[in-house]
């Protein structure tokens, strides 16, 4: 099952299927996160936005609206 | 030789930088923008090298001003910053990510030396690093293992660049695609790079998956209760720090600099040269460096709490609550620190990428009320606010004294809400951010840093500063020849014959001051702040003390002939006697009341236009700042006024 990488829960590791075309397409993938990548969300801000997720050992943090971009199904 | 020093943010790349030149550098600006550029000099056995170090980029495609500067550098060898060979950093434990931007710098053709930095800590998480398959994959380059901190690696860079032959041997992808604006190609070029370098296998990992100490310390500094609670104490000690340590140089400085001015009015021959200099100069100077402490201080903490990862953690808990006023979690620490002074505040503004927030939170900064303000509202309070107690618990002076400081955010963020629909967005931004790991600060870095900010401040801001306070030393120094007369009438006078030698010069003092041009310039402007509830007296001391807030108490002392030095307690007893021309008291509520609420809003710091304009490079925002607040100032001073008479 297809899900966006903003709705996956805490600590649950994703594959990333795909990342929708996006002014910041190229931004992500020069942080590493592109179509196979395993990544997971590691802690929330308050108000549970933006979200802390670890790829490959490098923690990043990305608003909701951005991390909606990207497509991932449970590893 | 010309040597760029590029890679990725949160590489230790200003640590690099600071190892190969230790303290001969120095900061200035790209040319024509407000990009800053750190030039240093490297010294190797026969040669001296100059280095620059460029902004930190995820890839040659530019996603800010900042970002642009790098891609015209390297792309363009007409660019005056066009290096003769690049020192690639690169985190070792992010090696993949890092190659990406490196296969594009590659890919140029000019010599390029790879240093994998942070060694050590690649190490500690059990990489294992192929450096012949990195060679094999980039043939030609150079490869070093450094490691900034312990200054690892520094003789083989020496080394190095006495070879002549560190041109790439070959392509990566190819050059063709990195001037390319159509962002389909861009995302195209940095999947096949990421792909063909993910292929070469490079890194074995022995061990997984350990749990991280810093994620268990992030948990603790972003958790919902805790992490405000841990930013908010750090604010404090902030705040304690700048108030009550910046507190005990900077009157060591004031009292230095009265000493000097005193000495030197005495020392040398009488005359409008030694006025200039001891009345003009050395204070101006004094009004420069007495801000040196503030900005030490603050600048010193900033250095810290980004060295540690910390400040990275502060903009992800607060970017949800600043998004609302077109501002970004990175704006909490120019506006907070704005309160303690609001130079050092939007010299930190620095720090924020996107230029349309950075620009928003560097004109609304001032209204956060600062401390030189502090002196202007106790002053004002103490003398018309009643000392009662509302409600028999909440002292009505500090309610008036925190209703100011609030009245003050609230209108920076209104202003940040309209300039956010008013300005326009050169690009979407986004926010993806990395949280570096927690580290150790390294000092040198930090004090790098505050010497840095402080350089810049003294001679670039301190040059406007010092020209401002001549020209209005000149106008309250020099009058028209009526006041040759009123002085000479003065001295004839009983009520001066009679007065001891002490009250003969401050009354000597008022009469020159206010017969002078700024003395006229304040009568001139009474039709305009007379609904306001203001005289010329109170004219004059607005006047000067745009010099800077504080200077408004040290104006009326000189106005109403109390002496500067005289205590608050004798100018507040000499202003409360004051009529107005109908026999009312000159210091009422409402005149009071609309005093303060002037000060909240008037841009009444020459020192603040001086760094604004600096960091925007134009004069054009400093001059908007500068009447858009007092226009604010004057409409809410006249409603106070009106309401309250």
């Amino acid at each position: 099952m297809s899900n966006t990488l903003d709705t996956i829960a805490l600590h649950e590791l994703v594959e990333i299927t795909s990342v929708t075309a996006s002014p910041f397409a190229s931004k992500l993938t020069e942080m590493g996160l592109t179509k196979g990548q395993y990544i997971k969300a590691l802690f929330k801000a308050p108000f549970g936005d933006p979200i802390a997720f670890e790829c490959n050992g490098n923690v990043l943090s990305m608003r909701k609206e951005e991390a909606r971009f990207i497509e991932v199904k449970t590893a | 030789m010309k040597i760029a020093l590029i890679g990725n943010p949160n590489t230790g790349k200003s640590s690099v930088f600071n190892m190969l030149t230790g303290l001969r550098q120095q900061v200035g600006n790209f040319p024509g923008v407000t990009v800053e550029l750190r030039q240093g000099t490297i010294q190797t056995t026969n040669e001296t090298h100059q280095i620059l170090d460029f902004p930190g980029t995820y890839s040659i495609f530019p996603r800010s001003n900042e970002e642009a500067v790098v891609q015209e550098a390297l792309c363009n060898p007409a660019d005056p910053s066009h290096p003769e060979l690049i020192l690639f950093v690169a985190d070792a434990a992010q090696l993949e990510r890092n190659l990406l931007f490196f296969s594009q710098v590659y890919d140029l053709g000019i010599p390029v030396i790879l240093l994998l930095n942070m060694w050590d800590r690649a190490m500690a998480k059990s990489f294992q690093i192929d450096i012949d398959k990195i060679h094999a994959l980039f043939p030609g380059i150079s490869v070093i293992q450094t490691n900034a901190r312990v200054k690892l690696g520094k003789e083989r860079i020496l080394t190095e660049l006495a070879q002549k032959n560190l041109a790439p041997s070959t392509t990566f992808i190819g050059p063709e695609n990195l001037q390319t604006k159509d962002q389909d190609i861009q995302q195209a070029d940095a999947n096949l790079r990421l792909e063909k370098i993910r292929n070469a296998k490079l890194i074995a990992q022995k061990k997984t998956d350990q749990p991280n100490f810093s994620v268990k310390l992030d948990q603790m500094l972003t958790h919902p209760i805790w992490g405000y609670g841990i930013f908010a104490v750090m604010l404090l000690l902030l705040f304690q720090l700048i108030f009550t340590f910046a507190a005990i140089p900077m009157d060591f400085i004031d009292e230095q600099f009265v000493h000097l001015s005193n000495y030197a009015s005495n020392q040398l021959p009488k005359g409008l040269l030694t006025n200039l200099i001891s009345q003009g100069l050395i204070p101006g100077i004094g009004g420069v460096l007495v801000f040196v402490p503030q900005i030490a201080i603050l600048f010193f903490f900033i250095a810290l709490l980004e060295e540690t990862g910390y400040l990275s953690r502060v903009v992800f808990i607060m970017d949800r609550l600043m998004r609302p006023f077109g501002l970004n979690g990175k704006s909490v620490v120019p506006l907070l620190s704005s309160v303690a002074c609001a130079i050092p505040g939007v010299m930190s503004a620095r720090t924020i990428a996107d230029p349309k927030e950075r620009l928003i939170t560097i004109l609304v900064a001032p209204f956060m009320s600062c401390s030189a303000r502090i002196p202007v509202y106790t002053l004002l309070i103490s003398l018309v606010i009643p000392k009662t107690y509302l409600f028999g618990i909440f002292n009505l002076q500090g309610l008036v004294l925190f209703g100011l400081y609030a009245l003050g955010i609230l209108f920076a963020l209104l202003t940040a809400i309209i300039l956010n629909i008013l300005l326009k967005k050169e690009k979407k931004g986004f926010h993806i951010m990395e949280l570096p790991e927690y580290k150790a600060p390294r000092l040198t870095n930090v004090g790098i840093t505050v010497l840095e900010k402080v350089r810049l401040f003294v001679t670039d801001a301190g040059k406007i500063i010092v020209a401002i306070s001549i020209l209005l030393w000149a106008l309250a120094t020099f009058g028209p020849n009526s006041r040759e007369q009123q002085l000479a009438q003065l001295k004839s006078s009983k009520q001066y014959k009679e007065a001891s030698a002490a009250k003969q010069q401050e009354l000597y003092a008022a009469a020159s001051l206010s017969g002078s041009y700024m003395g006229h310039l304040g009568k001139s402007i009474e039709p305009v702040i007379q609904p306001l509830g203001y005289d010329w007296k109170i004219g004059i001391s607005l006047l000067t003390s745009f010099a800077a807030r504080e200077v408004f108490v040290g104006s009326l002392a000189t106005i109403y002939a109390v002496g500067e030095s005289g205590s608050n307690e004798r100018l507040i007893n000499k202003l409360r006697e004051e009529k107005a021309p109908n026999g009312q008291p000159m210091f009422s509520l409402a005149t009071g009341m609309s005093l303060l609420i002037f000060y909240v809003f008037a841009m009444q710091c020459m020192a603040t236009l001086a760094v604004v304009k600096r960091e925007t490079n134009t004069w054009k925002w400093p001059l908007i700042q500068l009447a858009f607040m007092g226009l604010i100032a004057y409409l809410g001073a006249f409603c106070t006024f009106q309401i309250l008479s």
